[in-house]
């Protein structure tokens, strides 16, 4: 057990603990959006900000990447660390100004948008290139559909070669961890469709009501990632006519 | 050859490479390093077999490639031994000449002879030449006298006596505590002291530990660790086994970028005879230390030269920065403790070995022992690598080695330490140069490019050109970084087109600060420097460009007109001529105009112009 300061309070944390979880943990808000807790930790959105001081040296970092550490005092809200946060989120929000989440931040972290004569922010396309879907998708459904390509500015989320992915699966993780909303799923009828990955795929009909209800490629993976053969007809049913 | 298989193999063979050394006997050497092979040193080579093989001279005189003398702009470079003349810019067409007057006679061909732009004074010997006079080459010097892709020459100026001496006579912590007593910093930029990133590595726990050579140098303008692995590759070998040695590594890898075509080949040569003659591999000289070495190709990606980033390279991943909290001495290579050092850092290991910390510490300054090799470019007279003692003042560097400002134009900055270095102004050219003094004055030592600005190098310009080459070599990962240098480079823009308003400067100060304080790795937050720096001893440049909406530098476009001087302008149409608008007006004859609203600012009318008419405002 490691024990360590946050705010000049003391707080138990585990070994392989980092910063952000241990303040989370602990009902302190830090603001992060790269962040997931089931997710390995990445460190691109630069948000979570805070100052650690161990021994002599004081230094603005990244909560997520700093492991919790005996002995250190952490501070969340110095003048220093709200700077950090504030200027980092009028970097962000310009990429994705329609995304609520993201609006509701920079309210709160005092970084409006000003669409003002003097600058001239290129619009993103709501991509703030944190990651979390590739971690996603590599780390939770372990299909690795997804990754960055490119560098500096052009750095984007593709899948290979950027046509349709075969491995992806339609299970929608992608989806539901982005922070900004920018990847989308339509179901349309028989089939689905993920806009962003160029990907339709093949809904399975339910035998019961004929209602199509989950790709039949998440049908096909789940039942050989698991090996087992008797979920089978567990799936020719939909959750309502089981 | 037969492996060597004890040190009195070793000294067997420098006697007998000794022996073959006749001191009288000329030697002609010629730099094949990419700057004088891309003026065709390569035929120059050639042309002198041919000649010494038509005298009958092939027996008498011998003939020798080396790496890069450092003086490239004056390449292709012939310096003949032992009285060490030295000609410059020489064609194959000169050899017949060279070898009748030089070779022959006795005599110097003084047309190839360096002449100095400044005074005019030509100079026979190459101790003699401002360049090299006033430069300390301990390290670089050496590349001058060995052929890098014959293993016997290095052995035979003694090289690889310290890696013996070392495995044989000394246990690893003996090797270590010189190494740290020397004080030796990392070249690589940051200055960390080697011998207690040595040790950590050695101390932390771990059965398999790696050395590893960043050779993945990209900085523009600098090439100073390339001439090193192209020009002495075992050098740089000899240093990274005795540092496997004192630390426990049994593996190195030496990553190259893959532009550096010739220092892939003679560091492949070079690990490959090293192996051959049981310099390299199990049992090295009967001392029971084994160590191998492999040859990375980097994928040329600028930020892979940062320690974490190429790491990742290394194991197969892409060159992104990984987060340091966990130094690599203790996990780095596939998570084990890991010594990672630059080119210049590891060539320095031979050297102390050999003569001794005391020594070492009497070269430089206080804190900073040794000597640096850098890259002096830019508005010098003098352009190329030099090496000199920690701690020389910039002033030195620039007006006796460098001879001063081109075409007696006037100082105006040094930007020092690569694309991420800040600019230098004139108040600061005493300051001497080291890890320390470089940083506090708002620049880095980087891995040590230094490029000099005159007064006709707008530093609005040169802000801008370093976001560019940064913002395009940013990985990606971390926002601050990605989208902190874009911004600040669409700001510069803006200014240097002269949409430039009040608030950018405050902009510039914050996208600044957050680039610099939020990002993770060494090239964001090192990337606001030149943006700082400028800002910071420049400012008026800024202001002149937002609120008069001129480049008092004159380099601008959209800031500068060209006119015509009628007092000088004899109307003799040249600017005419070259012009590819049709922009200048008048008959031949008499004094001629610019019509601005067809210039498009190129510039070519004043290179044409023989009387200096032609003026931008």
């Amino acid at each position: 057990m490691i024990t360590l300061t946050i705010n000049g309070k003391k707080y138990e944390a585990q070994k392989n603990q980092n910063l952000l979880q241990v303040a989370l943990d602990n009902g302190i808000e830090i603001p992060h959006l790269c962040y997931h807790e089931k997710l390995s930790p990445y460190g691109g959105c630069r948000l979570c900000q805070v100052e650690v001081t161990k021994g002599k040296k004081v230094e603005l970092t990244t909560s997520c990447t700093y492991p919790a550490v005996q002995g250190i005092q952490v501070e969340t809200e110095t003048p220093r660390v709200q700077r950090a946060r504030r200027l980092m989120m009028k970097l962000i929000l310009p990429m994705a100004p329609e995304s609520p989440k993201i609006q509701k931040l920079a309210r709160e972290l005092g970084a409006e948008y000003i669409p003002s004569s003097c600058r001239s922010r290129e619009k993103g396309d709501s991509c703030i290139k944190c990651g979390l879907c590739i971690r996603a998708c590599e780390e939770l459904v372990g299909v690795s559909t997804i990754t960055f390509s490119s560098k500096g500015p052009e750095r984007k989320v593709v899948p290979p070669f950027e046509e349709e992915p075969e491995s992806c699966i339609g299970c929608g993780t992608c989806v539901h961890v982005c922070p900004t909303g920018c990847i989308t799923m339509e179901d349309l009828g028989r089939k689905r469709k993920l806009e962003r990955w160029k990907r339709i795929l093949n809904m399975k009909v339910c035998n019961d009501c004929s209602n199509p209800y989950i790709p039949a490629a998440q049908v096909d993976y789940y039942l050989k990632r698991t090996g087992d053969t008797t979920l089978t007809e567990w799936f020719d049913l939909c959750p309502d006519c089981r | 050859m037969n492996r060597l298989t004890s040190v009195s193999d070793m000294e067997k063979l420098q006697k007998e490479l000794a022996s073959r050394n006749q001191p009288e006997r000329p030697v002609v050497t010629l730099c094949q390093g990419t700057g004088c092979k891309a003026y065709a040193s390569g035929k120059i080579y050639k042309a002198f077999e041919k000649e010494l093989a038509l005298r009958g001279l092939t027996q008498k005189v011998s003939l020798k490639s080396t790496g890069c003398h450092g003086f490239c702009e004056q390449g292709p470079i012939i310096v003949i031994l032992p009285e060490e003349i030295c000609y410059c810019r020489v064609k194959p067409e000169d050899i017949p000449e060279i070898v009748e007057k030089t070779l022959v006679e006795k005599k110097t061909v003084d047309r190839l002879l360096f002449t100095d732009p400044v005074s005019g004074e030509k100079f026979a010997h190459e101790s003699e030449i401002p360049f090299y006079k006033y430069q300390r080459r301990v390290i670089f010097g050496k590349n001058r006298l060995v052929d890098p892709q014959n293993i016997e020459d290095y052995i035979g100026l003694e090289g690889y006596s310290a890696l013996a001496h070392a495995i044989t006579r000394l246990n690893p912590e003996k090797v270590l505590l010189e190494v740290k007593k020397a004080n030796l910093r990392g070249r690589g930029g940051a200055g960390f002291p080697t011998g207690i990133k040595w040790e950590t590595t050695r101390n932390a726990p771990g059965e398999k530990k790696y050395v590893i050579v960043n050779a993945d140098e990209g900085d523009p303008g600098a090439y100073m660790d390339r001439s090193l692995l192209e020009g002495n590759p075992h050098l740089v070998l000899e240093g990274l086994a005795i540092g496997a040695y004192a630390i426990g590594a049994r593996e190195g890898f030496v990553f190259v970028r893959q532009e550096y075509p010739l220092a892939l080949e003679n560091i492949n040569k070079a690990v490959q005879q090293a192996k051959e003659y049981g310099l390299l591999g199990k049992n090295i000289l009967g001392s029971g230390f084994d160590f191998d070495v492999t040859v990375k190709r980097g994928a040329g990606a600028f930020v892979s030269g940062e320690s974490s980033a190429l790491i990742s390279a290394i194991e197969g991943s892409a060159g992104e920065p990984r987060p340091k909290h966990v130094n690599a001495a203790v996990s780095g290579l596939w998570g084990s403790p890991t010594s990672l050092n630059n080119v210049e850092t590891w060539a320095n290991v031979p050297l102390i070995m050999n003569k001794g910390a005391g020594w070492y510490g009497s070269i430089g300054s206080d804190k900073n022992p040794g000597t640096k090799i850098f890259s002096l470019v830019g508005k010098v007279n003098n352009t190329g690598l030099i090496e000199v003692p920690l701690g020389t003042p910039l002033r030195n560097i620039i007006y006796d080695i460098g001879g001063g400002i081109k075409d007696g134009k006037k100082f105006k900055a040094v930007q020092t330490g690569g694309p991420s270095g800040g600019c230098i102004p004139e108040q600061h050219l005493d300051v001497p140069v080291d890890f320390d003094r470089l940083s506090q004055m708002g620049s880095m030592m980087g891995s040590g490019g230094m490029i000099v600005m005159d007064e006709k190098s707008c530093m609005v310009d040169v802000a801008k050109y370093f976001m560019q080459f940064l913002k395009e070599e940013s990985c990606g990962k971390c926002i601050s970084c990605r989208a902190g240098i874009k911004e600040m480079h669409e700001i510069l823009e803006r200014i240097t087109l002269g949409e430039g308003c009040e608030k950018d400067l405050e902009q510039l100060t914050d996208l600044a600060w957050i680039t610099e304080n939020a990002s993770l790795c060494a090239l964001g937050r090192t990337a606001s420097n030149p943006v700082i720096s400028t800002l910071k001893y420049f400012r008026e440049e800024y202001k002149a460009h937002i609120r008069e909406k001129h480049c008092p530098a004159g380099v601008c476009k959209a800031l500068i007109h060209y006119s015509i001087d009628p007092e000088r302008c004899n109307g003799c149409g040249r600017c005419q001529k070259v012009c590819s608008v049709e922009a200048v007006e008048g008959e031949k004859g008499a004094p001629i105009s610019i019509n601005n609203d067809f210039c498009i600012r190129c510039g070519i009318c004043q290179e044409a112009c023989r009387f200096n008419a032609v003026m931008v405002e």
